[in-house]
């Protein structure tokens, strides 16, 4: 296999969307090519970067202006 | 603010049918359970705090007065996450409006994407930086896709829509979501990988 081919893959293979003799050859590609391991492995860090609850915190200023403005919708559309 | 534990244990669906019969708990239940999502959302999609509080509080303002329409046929949550990428995308659309820079442009979904950087990160960057600091750099490499990439990688990889859900909610074929998910993914790697690379 091929980088270039590799690298083709590196969604289908992150969604396991790929059929089991091409992650074989795959993984066998990400053995061997330092670069494609880093590539694949910096993805998959991205991902879970973005979605690491703890690394995005909602300010309290923030939360407490939301749930005045809600709790005032709220009261008017109860008048 | 106390919260009831029996409003806390229900589900989204039982909180949305209490809350359309009149119960401010249980809505106020549905935005502390999702609020955190939201405001993330809206600040990838933005990039910036003072957008994202806007989007966070149009979001559940728009939930608020539509609720009554909300069929229970999807999850609260999606249904919230579309609201808040539409505001999301019109903020977008209103600080570009001199620029006439359309947000659903003709991106080439096709053109070779190549990986240049092929240092190894740094182990853990989450625990190297300050908490606001990682965070900047987060929402600055997705303010380097455009916003068509950048919409489809946050409904899939970040909120876990499914593709045929991204593909509604944004228009576009189950294969362009793909295609726009694979380059946001490596256009994103590249960008962090100057931040976090080791050396
Ligand atoms: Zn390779």
């Amino acid at each position: 296999m091929k980088c270039s081919d590799c690298f083709q893959q590196l969604s289908n293979y992150l969604d396991g969307e790929i059929d089991a003799g091409l992650k074989r050859e795959l993984e066998e590609h990400l053995g061997k090519c330092h670069r494609c391991q880093v590539v694949f492995d910096s993805a998959r860090k991205t991902i879970e970067l973005y979605c690491d609850g703890k690394l995005f915190e909602l300010p309290s200023g923030v939360r407490d202006r939301l749930h005045a403005a809600l709790r005032r919708r709220w009261e008017e559309a109860a008048r | 603010m106390a919260e009831s534990p029996q409003v806390a244990l229900k589900d989204d669906f039982a909180l949305v049918a209490e809350a359309k019969a009149g119960s401010y708990a249980a809505f106020d239940e549905l935005v502390n359970r999702h609020e955190k999502k939201i405001y993330r959302l809206g600040l990838n999609l933005t990039g910036n705090p003072a957008d994202a509080e806007d989007v966070l509080q149009e979001a559940f303002l728009k939930a608020f007065v539509h609720l009554p329409d909300f069929r229970e046929d999807s999850r609260f949550y999606t249904w919230l996450v579309r609201i808040a990428v539409n505001e999301g995308l019109m903020k977008l659309r209103k600080r570009r409006s001199d620029k006439s820079v359309p947000i659903e442009d003709s991106v080439d979904e096709e053109g070779d994407v190549m990986p240049r950087e092929f240092a190894d990160w740094k182990p853990n960057p989450e625990e190297q930086y300050a908490q606001a600091e990682i965070e900047e750099i987060l929402r600055n490499a997705a303010q380097t896709l455009s916003p068509a990439f950048r919409t489809v990688f946050l409904l899939r990889d970040v909120e876990g829509l499914s593709t045929q859900e991204t593909a509604d909610m944004v228009g576009i074929s189950e294969g362009a979501v793909k295609a726009r998910l694979f380059r946001a993914r490596l256009q994103l790697r590249e960008e962090l990988s100057k931040v976090f690379k080791r050396g």
